[in-house]
């Protein structure tokens, strides 16, 4: 492959923004100006005023004079490659090497709204629709240089900034075609696209721009950007969420480096021009608080679930009927089980941090926020100026999968810039990230199977209950409007958590239900796969229960009720890297003498029924004194349809299962009647480097289908594959999340613990 | 004010604090805009922040500063740069061994204090030499095999 990047496309010297702005420097010997913010390019702000309309060709793609590409993308790279992707994508169409397109990354002054970024959908459907965009700029390319070169189009090819005739006769550059230029056209739908046997880009493993910077300390993150007169923030959290600020004694913080305080009723914070002095003072400062709404008690979380209002029903699967339960025939067996997936945290590496620059005539605001445009909308409104006014731009933060507390620091650093006339920057600490992020939701499922006396499934049943989202959301509840009374629309984020409760095997009496739970005690917000883990972990894991019953194969048992061909293939693939050898599970060996007991596991899921397809394999070695579980091996084939960039797939795959492992393993946040208690890596564990397992995985390239989406899919059978091969080990069934060694511990003391089978 | 004078990347450094606790972390940040350096935690417990101090890897975020007059400090910036990459940042390129990143620099300072110790370590002394780094995203496996390539061993097939 000779389009390796060269890394110059991607360098930029210093940053969009909405006037001169010089970033300072980091690193030693670098001159005056930072190199890039790689989400973004030196002169970006030549582009203002150009077309944001979400159909137009004109929104994502600008020919510069000089014959350069930039493309202007809604969807951001959280550090999952789209960076590279999408310029693969476009690069397809315009037969342009990625290196020679520039990328423009979630700026509302400058790429359109495609939505937030998440789902799985930043390749799937933003890259497929500036792929589209490029498609239609290349028939007009074609167009122009047919007038131009006085030749017919169906005569002339893209190639490597020109267009030219096929048989060498005369070209033209792009930018004498188009240079400067809008296209002033509206997205064809039916511009044809490359087809895949003349791919020279697209299923390449093309280096990620953004790696050097990130490897050699040069990327500029969010949290490194500094503005001429900046203040360091910190904000003053009430110590149990939701009180009321009845006094503050600024002089508690007299004397700590120039801080001062603000307040906006109870919206606390300090501000200082050097940044420790900012965190000695929110130590320092004497604040007296009241009230609070009081949390329920975490120890009864999922029996509250269960007690608590339902606000309705939603039946999300159904055919056929449930009298196999209700009158099972002579000989149907049933078996019933319910599983339980605790609130956990983004847990960004990186608390999240938030820059505000609030002036009379225009207000910008720097974050790592997923949804650059749906801020610009609350911030727009907060202030009560103009949309077009207020611009957010996105910068890399620290990995959020998902709502963490980016948009909340975001407008923290509003508030602030605006009370104190300066550019503020806001830097929550690892508490705040822990204890105020938006968290993803417990969720509890109550299984039901009839198995008539053919082994068959007579019946299924699964009852949810989630917490309800609230519909038309602007944006998830800021905490801080709140305590500075402003007021907002309040409500519920979390993401479409109900998909995936039903089975993915074919039988003929199924019903699916969601009982939406009107509360849940924390804020929530979408968390990678929202709710497809812990549904996928229920019904993969039940699914077992059925096929252990039933002492069939658990592959065998998949098989024989699958009927898409390409779930058939990815099970079919892992079992083969496994060596499967067919037996029911658990395993047959005499337990009671064995210190460390080994096993598989097995799930599988077709994400939200219509995307990517996932496989997974798993093997572990439990040990019996101590209840520590080690993952010893993963093995995962994913169907993702085209892949863009092979690498960057593998490394999704690679991230969505270490990290859910962890999440099985360890995770749950606890609170008390005041608080998150859970507030630090001792407290709220998460995988370490001895526990990593061997990885063993397969993406399957589909050049004749649209891209699925890479980066939650894979998430999702993850906690069912462990739970499955802790069983075929032990014999016990582990049914509530994290899997830490004193549950276990628990679990092999207790029935079924003794060694069974 | 006072003084205080720090080598940093082979460079010797005035800054001026006010404050004789002021963590390294914010030193290096702050006044040398070094920020290749992150702050994680402030507790010690992800490892983002790590540096070199005499050869040994120390979390920055907890250091006083001033503990550190007179040592030899390095900081991710000080083994490379996206144009010339030090061999172990080079093996880190090599294995797209980051996602977010942001854990990254603490991970390539860990390593690069284990290699000098253990220039051929095993694969388990690699994890355990980061078992105090963490990271969110998932990619400690490629890490792994950076680190490993790093040392002139070949990392087994993926």
């Amino acid at each position: 492959m000779a389009a390796r990047l060269s890394r110059r496309a991607f360098l930029a010297t210093g940053l969009a923004a909405g006037g001169a702005l010089i970033v300072r420097l980091g690193g030693d010997g670098l001159g005056a100006v930072a190199p890039a913010h790689a989400q973004s390019i030196p002169d970006a702000d030549r582009f203002l005023g150009k077309s944001l309309t979400p159909d137009a060709v004109d929104s994502y793609l600008a020919v510069r004079g000089d014959g350069t590409v930039t493309i202007f993308v809604g969807r951001v790279d959280l550090g999952t490659g789209s960076r590279i992707a999408i310029r693969q994508m476009v690069g397809e169409e315009l037969d342009l090497a990625p290196d020679r397109i520039a990328m423009i990354e979630g700026d509302t002054a400058l790429t359109p709204n495609q939505g937030g970024t998440g789902g799985s959908y930043g390749v799937a459907r933003g890259g497929v629709q500036i792929r589209r965009a490029a498609a239609t700029a290349r028939q007009a390319l074609l167009g122009m240089a047919a007038t131009r070169l006085g030749r017919p189009a169906a005569e002339l090819e893209l190639a490597d900034g020109v267009v030219r005739a096929r048989d060498g006769a005369g070209s033209v550059a792009f930018g004498e075609l188009i240079g400067g230029r809008t296209f002033d056209l509206k997205i064809d739908a039916q511009a044809p696209l490359k087809p895949h046997d003349r791919f020279r880009f697209i299923g390449q493993s093309l280096p990620r721009p953004d790696v050097p910077e990130k490897v050699t300390g040069h990327h500029r993150y969010l949290q490194d950007l500094v503005l001429p007169s900046m203040l360091h923030a910190r904000v003053i959290h009430p110590p149990a969420l939701g009180a009321t600020l009845e006094s503050v004694d600024e002089s508690s913080i007299a004397g700590v480096g120039g801080a001062r305080v603000v307040r906006v009723q109870s919206f606390l914070a300090v501000v200082a021009e050097r940044e420790w002095d900012a965190l000695r003072a929110a130590r320092a400062i004497k604040a007296q608080w009241s009230g609070g709404p009081g949390l329920t008690d975490h120890a009864h979380e999922f029996d509250l679930m269960r007690a608590g209002k339902i606000e309705r029903d939603q039946e999300v699967a159904k055919r056929g009927d449930l009298s196999g339960l209700t009158a099972p025939p002579a000989g149907t067996r049933t078996l019933s089980a319910s599983y339980r997936w605790p609130m956990q945290t983004h847990g960004s590496i990186g608390p999240s941090c938030g820059v505000a620059d609030v002036r009379a005539d225009r207000v910008t605001v720097w974050s790592s926020s997923q949804n650059v445009h749906g801020l610009q909308n609350t911030f727009a409104r907060v202030l009560g100026v103009d949309r077009a006014k207020v611009r957010v731009i996105y910068l890399d933060g620290a990995g959020s999968y998902g709502a963490n507390g980016a948009d909340d620091a975001a407008l923290e650093a509003l508030l602030l810039s605006r009370a104190v006339g300066r550019p503020v920057r806001v830097q929550w600490s690892r508490q705040e990230e822990h204890g105020l992020d938006p968290k993803g939701p417990a969720q509890m499922l109550d299984l039901r199977a009839a198995v008539d006396k053919d082994g068959e499934i007579a019946a299924w049943e699964t009852q949810a209950w989630l917490p309800i989202a609230t519909a038309n959301l602007p944006n998830i509840p800021l905490i801080s409007l709140d305590s500075a009374g402003i007021a907002q629309t309040q409500g519920r984020s979390t993401g479409l958590i109900y998909q995936n409760i039903d089975p993915p095997y074919t039988m003929a009496n199924l019903n699916a239900v969601v009982h939406w739970v009107a509360d849940a005690p924390l804020r929530t917000s979408p968390l990678r796969a929202p709710g497809k883990i812990a549904n996928t972990f229920a019904v993969e894991s039940f699914t077992d229960e059925i096929a252990a019953l039933t002492r069939v194969d658990p592959l065998e048992f998949r098989l024989r009720r699958l009927t898409n061909p390409r779930g058939i293939e990815v099970l079919r693939k892992v079992a083969a890297r496994m060596g499967w050898q067919p037996r029911p599970s658990p395993r047959r060996v005499d337990r009671r003498a064995a210190a460390v007991m080994t096993g598989r596991g097995l799930a599988y899921v077709h994400y939200k029924h219509e995307e990517t397809i996932v496989a997974m394999g798993m093997e572990v070695a439990v040990e019996r004194a101590t209840g520590r579980i080690r993952v010893t091996r993963v093995v995962a084939a994913q169907d993702c349809g085209l892949v863009i960039n092979p690498d960057c797939v593998r490394a999704q795959l690679e991230g969505n299962i270490l990290q859910t492992l962890s999440r099985a393993l360890h995770e749950e946040i606890a609170y008390d009647r005041d608080r998150v208690t859970t507030v630090d890596w001792a407290s709220y564990p998460i995988l370490t480097f001895p526990e990593v397992p061997r990885l063993e995985l397969e993406v399957i390239q589909r050049l004749d289908q649209p891209p699925l989406g890479a980066g939650e899919a894979a998430s999702t059978p993850v906690g069912a594959a462990l739970a499955n091969a802790v069983f075929d080990a032990t014999g016990v069934r582990l049914r509530t999340i994290p899997f830490r060694p004193e549950r276990v511990k628990a679990a092999l003391a207790g029935p079924g613990g003794a060694g069974r089978g | 004010m006072a003084k205080l004078t720090l080598k940093v990347n082979g460079t010797a450094r005035e800054v001026e604090t006010d404050d004789p606790d002021t963590p390294l972390l914010y030193v290096l940040r702050n006044d040398l805009a070094l920020t290749g350096t992150h702050f994680g935690c402030g507790l010690a417990q992800c490892g983002a922040c790590t540096v070199l101090v005499d050869g040994r890897a120390v979390r920055s975020c907890i250091a006083p500063a001033r503990s550190v007059a007179g040592s030899e400090v390095v900081t991710i910036e000080g083994l490379g740069s996206p144009e010339r990459p030090d061999p172990l940042q080079a093996a880190f390129i090599a294995e797209q061994a980051a996602q977010c990143g942001y854990c990254t620099a603490g991970m390539v300072m860990s390593a690069r204090a284990l290699l000098a110790r253990t220039p051929r370590p095993t694969e388990p002394q690699v994890r355990e030499a980061l078992a105090g780094n963490l990271c969110r995203c998932g990619s400690h496996a490629r890490v792994i095999r950076a680190v490993l390539r790093a040392s002139g061993r070949t990392p087994g097939a993926r």
